[in-house]
């Protein structure tokens, strides 16, 4: 089959979409209607509203179903949604949105300025921490005509552009959810958004049919008929449905990483590890200051050169994520490649715990921590021993204690552990993402805020001017500052920067193409025949 | 049995079920509350971020910012009234999620159930028959065998052989979906994805019925009224049948009857292994995600069938064995 005009058009609209579209035709691939995609999603989402829940599969899934204004490309360059074209005053208050025509949402209502400015204003703001704390600087938000919306803030925020993907601040129809409570509201169940496919059946515990939306914004698009999403929550068995081809797209945790060189060889499968930049976790061992010796920089120093962080990406994540270096993943803005972690050192480690007056007594042993072990799958087990047999050659004896997903959250929340395995999303900036874990006025009793307790007056100030700074060029030198002294504190253990293996039959075309991967719409996947 | 036993008999022990399945509501509500986190630090840990107003909305949301007692007063209430509560995880009433997933549980355990017990109890008689020669002790390795083997190994190897090496069987799910089925289709379908965990399920108990039954009739065999019906001249398949096994029958129908209560949440490996979506894994994610009403509504639900289970296996032992009285 081939393109028709009117979707050629159509692509044009948007210079990545015409790009995907030139180099397809290029391989002598045309985008082909029809047919559908199956795939794998895992844990099953409790509900399918983005905003209400923001679980990795409630968004890879409701990433089809709803949109936000923008998306962003692998090197996070912004990519008009549903908003067709942007501008930023001078100043970095003032961001008009002009928004695409003829959107409607999957009741045939029209969206338009309101929606958007109910989904950033009212919606989010409610229900999402994340959008909460971000969308408090918006000092008004207008709409001058239905398809123009105009926020203006209380003080410039260089990265708020980021917060306008899909899975920060979804587009969520007004009419549905005006005057309701907003996890309550039927719409929830409904799930109601502008996407290129839209919930047709959700039979609990056994899949999620997914439908062309017929009144999608984009003429011609989706390609797809309907995406299956299948519950399958064993790990080998999801392997097993990939292998026989009853599934042709996992993505996330849904294949652990040892299984990943055996189908990187199986010559219908691709696997990609792509499409993460975005949300570019780093992992880190989470040191609790207050516990001793952990207060101690030398000791940490100390932890985090008894730790081969080779060793860790290649045998037990076998290639998928890369080296930690520093705070800051290097897919996230303002990385600094020139501040850096002491290498692996077991010896230097050992002169470090001696200079701490930490001798090992009779056993070898100098002090015992006790390591909760992060209960997300059997590679975080793995890394928990690796770790104690690592720290364990310094004299550092580790117990290892197990627990499950709902007590975890609660011990690190409540700061009851004394060190376990931490990641979060960096969002691509790392006043978003990264300064949370590490500036005193964060520490809470609460999951992902600095739960660790560290604390230093300058790291606190350096973020802060960084966050404050309209011109990315004094953003830069604070975060070049605030890396170097992370680097020399080690306030918590950086050892991966973490991706997940997309791994597609060899019929998918354009699973990934955004830094977002698999979050995106799929408007434009098509399966060749 | 007298006949005029029996509405006194069941009226006795329908009263003692329900203060035995209310006992079993509170110290399961007691119980699934003393296990650290609750359902709004899962939620936070699952989103990636939290900050203190969204924790204290969930859980005034969920009602947990109400004292235990009071929590259990308004579970206890509504349970009365039969109704199992709201799951604000899920955004739906309990009954509905569980009721969704009961009909995929039972077809699974009811399969697996009378495969076992009919294959389990013919195997074992014809061991007891046989007893010392080559088929009984291939009856007893292959029964062995699949008693000591954990069950999700026995369901990945049985998907290694016949969903990837033959493909002759879907390795997971319970139907084909989006594909337009009717009637029989549908039927063939189903019994397609079935046949796997079913067997898988099976073979366990089914190599206990096998044991139970063949070391119980070699028991009854060396009893007084079998050698006298033989002395009689009973045919030699008469006396298995109607004196051997009949009697050998009773500790089999007490295992059976244990087990018919356990089939709603004995099957979270097999339902886990091959995303089969039953209710043992709508408990175990429940109890992942501390959903507590949902947690409750499932472990409520078992514990009836328990009591009726109980209760029917004590008539059936009267009518195979005419010498038992009903008794309350």
């Amino acid at each position: 089959m081939t393109v028709s005009r009117r979707g050629l058009l159509a692509a044009t609209a948007s210079a990545p979409a015409l790009m995907r579209v030139q180099e397809a035709l290029a391989q002598g691939i045309a985008p082909r209607r029809g047919g559908t995609l199956t795939s794998i999603l895992t844990p099953e989402p409790p509900v399918l509203q983005i905003g209400v829940n923001n679980q990795g599969p409630t968004l890879v899934a409701a990433g089809k179903i709803f949109q936000g204004l923008l998306t962003f490309s692998p090197t996070l360059e912004p990519v008009p949604v549903l908003a067709k074209s942007w501008t930023i005053s001078p100043d970095g208050k003032e961001y008009v949105f002009r928004l695409q025509e003829g959107v409607k949402f999957h009741d045939g209502q029209p969206m338009t300025a309101e929606d958007v400015i109910f989904s950033i204003t009212r919606f989010h703001f409610e229900v999402s921490p994340r959008a909460r704390a971000i969308f408090a600087l918006i000092d008004k938000a207008e709409a001058p005509d239905p398809l123009t919306v105009r926020i203006t803030l209380k003080q410039p925020f260089q990265p708020f552009l980021l917060m306008f993907d899909n899975s920060a601040c979804a587009i969520v129809p007004k009419h549905l959810f005006d005057g309701q409570d907003f996890r309550t509201a039927p719409a929830v169940q409904r799930a109601i958004g502008t996407g290129p496919f839209r919930l047709a059946e959700w039979q609990r515990g056994n899949f999620i049919r997914l439908e062309r939306f017929a009144d999608y914004w984009k003429p011609g698009q989706p390609y797809l008929d309907a995406i299956i999403y299948r519950i399958v929550p064993d790990s080998q068995s999801r392997r097993l449905a990939l292998e026989t081809g009853q599934v042709l797209l996992t993505q996330g945790s849904d294949v652990e990483p040892f299984d990943v060189p055996a189908l990187r060889s199986r010559p219908n499968l691709d696997v990609s590890v792509k499409g993460w930049e975005y949300f570019s976790p780093v992992a880190w061992i989470e040191l609790n200051h207050r516990v001793k010796p952990l207060d101690d920089v030398r000791v940490r120093q100390a932890i985090s050169m008894a730790v081969d962080r080779n060793f860790i990406t290649q045998r037990l994540w076998f290639g998928v994520g890369k080296p930690a270096t520093n705070p800051i993943a290097s897919t996230t803005r303002f990385h600094d490649a020139s501040a850096k972690i002491a290498g692996y050192d077991v010896r230097a480690a050992a002169a470090l715990l001696d200079a701490a007056g930490l001798r090992p007594n009779a056993q070898g042993v100098r002090f015992t921590l006790k390591h909760l072990t992060l209960p997300y799958g059997e590679v975080w087990s793995r890394l928990a021993e690796y770790l104690k047999q690592s720290l364990r050659q310094v004299g550092i004896a580790l117990e290892l204690e197990s627990t499950d997903a709902g007590s975890w959250a609660r011990r690190v929340g409540a700061w009851e552990y004394e060190t376990t395995i931490n990641f979060v999303y960096q969002f691509g900036d790392p006043t978003l993402g990264v300064e949370r874990t590490y500036v005193s006025t964060n520490i809470q009793k609460v999951t992902f805020t600095n739960t660790g307790g560290y604390a230093n007056p300058k790291v606190d100030e350096l973020f802060a001017a960084a966050r404050n700074a309209a011109d990315p060029k004094d953003r830069q030198a604070a975060f070049s500052a605030v890396q170097k002294i992370l680097c020399e504190e080690v306030p918590q253990i950086w050892l991966m920067e973490m991706a997940f293996p997309t791994i597609t039959d060899k019929k998918v075309r354009n699973a990934v193409t955004t830094g977002l991967g698999v979050h995106a719409s799929f408007d434009d996947v098509f399966l060749t025949a | 049995m007298e006949a005029s036993k029996l509405p006194g008999f069941l009226l006795r022990r329908g009263v003692k079920a329900v203060i035995v399945v209310l006992a079993i509501v509170v110290c399961n509500f007691l119980l699934v509350h003393a296990a650290p986190g609750d359902p709004a630090s899962v939620i936070a840990g699952q989103s990636g971020a939290a900050d203190a107003v969204f924790l204290e909305q969930l859980r005034r949301q969920f009602g947990l910012d109400q004292p235990l007692y009071v929590q259990l007063w308004i579970y206890l209430k509504s349970v009365l009234s039969l109704d199992l509560g709201f799951s604000h995880r899920q955004q739906a009433p309990v009954a509905q999620l569980v009721l969704e997933r009961l009909p995929a549980t039972l077809l699974l355990t009811g399969a697996a159930f009378a495969f076992a017990l009919a294959a389990g109890v013919t195997l074992g008689a014809l061991a007891a028959q046989r007893v010392g020669r080559w088929a009984d002790s291939v009856i007893t390795v292959i029964a062995l065998t699949f008693y000591a083997t954990p069950l999700f190994w026995v369901g990945l190897m049985l998907v290694l052989v016949f969903s990837v090496w033959l493909e002759w069987l879907p390795s997971f799910g319970m139907s084909s979906v989006g594909v337009e089925m009717h009637g029989l289709e549908v039927v063939w379908d189903v019994a397609q994805h079935l046949l796997l965990p079913a067997l898988t399920l099976g073979l366990f108990y089914l190599a206990v019925y096998a044991r139970l039954t063949r070391a119980t009739m070699l028991e009854v065999a060396d009893q007084d009224f079998v050698k006298t019906a033989r002395a009689k001249g009973v045919p030699e398949g008469r006396i298995l049948r109607a004196h051997v096994l009949r009697n050998a029958l009773l500790p089999v129908i007490t295992f059976a009857g244990i087990q018919a209560g356990q089939l709603l949440g004995g099957s979270i490996l097999v339902e886990t292994v091959f995303a089969w979506p039953g209710i043992g894994r709508l408990a175990f994610e429940a109890l992942l995600a501390r959903d507590y009403p949902v947690l409750l509504g499932v472990f409520f639900c078992t514990s009836v069938m328990v009591v009726l289970f109980n209760l029917l296996t004590d008539l059936l032992y009267a009518v195979i064995d005419p010498r038992v009285e009903v008794a309350g």
